[in-house]
C-alpha cells in the first residue's frame, strides 16, 4: 500500500498567533529592537559629551520631546521585559548541582535579582539622584 | 556537516543579554528622568565628562556595555526578522551586525576623544 | 458517576480519497472522570469505526497519543474531559505528515533521533567478567530526568523553530543527545558534537521554551539545549583560540 501523507504548511509570517505562549516569545524577541534602538540613542549622547558642553546640553534638551519620552517608556518597559525574561531563564539555562542534588531554580534566579537590585542601587547613587 | 561557527556570534549574544539585563533598565530610568526634565546631577556635563576623561575603567565599562548590549540586540533581531518571515538572513545578518560594530566603533571613537 | 455529552470536532484525513483535511463532529456521551482518549474510542466503537488515532497504554508511558487538543499538543490518555467544558477540537500533532486522520508520520524525527546516537558509547569497554559500570546517586541524578523522555513528540509539534525548519534535529532528539553527554558512563560525546553543534544542532533552537512547557513527562529539552549552547561555545573558543585546539 503506498503512502500520501498530507503536509501541512507552517504559515510563515503569522504563525505566532497560533499561540499565546509563542505571542510571549515574539513580544521578548522584540524588546531587541527598543533596546537596540536605545543603545544607538546613547552612542549619539557619548558623540555630543566629546563634542562639548554646548552639544551636550542640547543633546540633554532635544530629550525632552514627547517623541523622546514615548521612546523612553517604551525602551525601560522592553528593558524590564528583557531583565526579567533573562534573569528566570538563567535557571534553565545554567542548572547547579551541589552534593547529589540541584540547586532549586528560584535561588538561581533569585540571586540574580538581588546582583541586579543592588547593582541598580549602586548606579543609581553614583548618578546623584538622590 | 561540520561544526557550526555560531559560538562567534552566539557567545557576544549571551554576554550581552546579561549586560542588559543587569544595566540597561537603570540607565533607560536615569534617562527617563532626562527625558521628564529632571537631571540628575551625576548625568550634567561637568561630572559626565570628569568621570568619563579622568578613568581609562569607566571608558572601557561604558564601551563593554554598549558594545556588547547593540551586539546582543542586533543578533537578537536578526533571529526575530527570521521568525518574522524574513527568509534573507544573510543580508539582515549582513545589514544588523554591521550596524552594531559601526555603533560600536563609533562609541569607542567618542569615548577615546573625551 | 455524572455522565457528559462531549462535543468532538475531529481532524479525518483520508490519503485514499482526500487531498486535503476536513473536521467531522461527533456528540458521545461519556463519563466525567474520562479522558480524551477514552471519548475517541467511544467514537469508535459505537459511532464510527473508520477514525484512526493511535494509542497503547493509556496511561503516560508508552507516548502513542499524543494529538492537539484544542491547539495545544497532548497525549489524548492524560487530557482529563472534565478540564474541557466546550467543543473539543482534536487534530494530529502539527509539524508532522498525516498518515490518516488523527495518525502522524514520526519518520522525521525518528531518523534524527539516531543521528545523535542515544545510547551509551565506550571508548575503552571493559571486560564483562569485571562487571558492570557503577555510578553513584549523584552522577545518575545528573541525566536522570532526560532519561525520562517518552519520544512522545509534542515537544516538536511544539517548537515552532522545528515548524519554520525542518532540518533542525529538534527538541527530544537533542534532549537526549544531553542525556548520554551527561552520563558518567558515557565517553560519546566528541561523536555527539559532530551533530549536535552542526548548524541543524542546537543553534537552530532560539529558546522559545515550549518543547518544556508541553512535556508530559516533566523532561527540560529547553534547559538541555542551553546547556549544549554554552559547552559547545567553549568547545568552539578551545577548538580555535587556544594553542593545539586545546587537545
Amino acid at each position: 500500500m503506498s503512502r500520501k501523507p498530507l503536509i501541512r504548511e507552517v504559515p510563515p509570517t503569522t504563525w505566532y498567533f497560533r499561540h499565546p505562549r509563542y505571542l510571549r516569545y515574539m513580544s521578548r524577541e522584540i524588546t531587541s529592537l527598543f533596546v537596540g534602538a536605545y543603545c544607538v540613542l546613547l552612542v549619539c549622547g557619548l558623540g555630543a559629551l566629546a563634542d562639548g558642553k554646548e552639544s551636550y546640553e542640547a543633546f540633554l534638551l532635544a530629550l525632552q520631546s514627547p517623541l523622546s519620552i514615548a521612546f523612553h517608556v517604551a525602551a525601560f518597559i522592553a528593558a524590564l521585559y528583557h531583565a526579567t525574561t533573562w534573569f528566570n531563564a538563567t535557571q534553565v539555562a545554567m542548572p547547579i548541582q551541589i552534593g547529589e542534588n540541584f540547586v532549586p531554580g528560584s535561588w538561581i534566579s533569585g540571586a540574580h535579582y538581588v546582583v541586579w537590585a543592588l547593582l541598580s542601587v549602586v548606579v543609581i547613587l553614583l548618578a546623584g539622584v538622590f | 556537516m561540520a561544526k557550526s561557527n555560531k559560538p562567534v556570534v552566539w557567545f557576544p549574544f549571551a554576554a550581552g543579554g546579561t549586560v542588559i539585563a543587569f544595566f540597561i533598565p537603570v540607565i533607560a530610568l536615569l534617562t527617563l528622568l532626562v527625558a521628564f526634565g529632571k537631571v540628575p546631577a551625576g548625568l550634567s556635563y561637568e561630572s559626565m565628562h570628569s568621570w568619563l576623561a579622568d578613568c581609562v575603567l569607566a571608558k572601557l565599562a561604558v564601551f563593554g556595555i554598549l558594545a556588547l548590549s547593540l551586539w546582543s540586540s542586533a543578533h537578537r533581531l536578526r533571529c526575530t526578522c527570521f521568525d518574522f518571515g524574513l527568509r534573507i538572513d544573510t543580508l539582515v545578518a549582513a545589514v544588523l551586525y554591521s550596524a552594531a560594530i559601526v555603533a560600536s566603533l563609533a562609541a569607542a571613537m567618542f569615548l577615546f576623544r573625551l | 458517576m455524572k455522565e457528559r455529552l462531549i462535543r468532538l470536532e475531529v481532524f479525518r484525513y483520508n490519503p485514499d480519497t482526500d487531498t486535503e483535511g476536513h473536521y467531522q463532529h461527533y456528540e458521545v456521551s461519556c463519563l466525567e472522570e474520562w479522558v480524551v482518549l477514552d471519548a475517541l474510542n467511544k467514537v469508535k466503537e459505537t459511532l464510527d469505526p473508520t477514525l484512526n488515532f493511535r494509542w497503547s497504554c493509556h496511561m503516560a508511558v508508552c507516548g502513542s497519543c499524543g494529538m492537539m487538543i484544542n491547539g495545544e499538543p497532548r497525549l489524548a490518555c492524560h487530557t482529563f474531559l472534565r478540564n474541557y467544558p466546550g467543543t473539543i477540537r482534536v487534530e494530529p500533532l502539527v509539524h508532522f505528515p498525516v498518515e490518516r486522520d488523527l495518525v502522524t508520520a514520526p519518520d522525521d524525527f525518528m531518523e534524527k533521533l539516531k543521528r545523535v546516537k542515544p545510547w551509551i558509547i565506550r571508548k575503552d569497554k571493559q571486560p564483562i567478567e569485571q562487571g558492570e559500570y557503577r555510578q553513584t546517586p549523584k552522577e545518575l541524578l545528573r541525566f536522570r530526568q532526560y532519561a525520562m523522555c517518552i519520544n512522545c513528540t509534542l515537544c516538536y509539534a511544539a517548537c515552532p523553530e522545528y515548524g519554520l525548519t525542518r532540518h533542525f534535529i529538534g527538541p527530544a532528539a537533542l534532549a537526549l543527545a544531553h542525556r548520554y553527554n551527561q552520563d558518567s558512563r558515557d565517553q560519546g560525546r566528541d561523536e555527539r558534537q559532530e551533530v549536535v553543534a552542526t548548524k541543524e544542532g542546537v543553534w537552530e533552537c532560539t529558546f522559545v521554551g515550549a518543547c518544556s512547557e508541553v512535556c508530559p513527562v516533566h523532561v527540560d529539552p529547553a534547559s538541555a539545549l542551553q546547556q549544549m549552547k554554552i559547552a559547545s561555545s567553549f568547545d568552539w573558543i578551545k577548538e580555535h583560540l587556544l594553542p593545539g585546539g586545546g587537545k
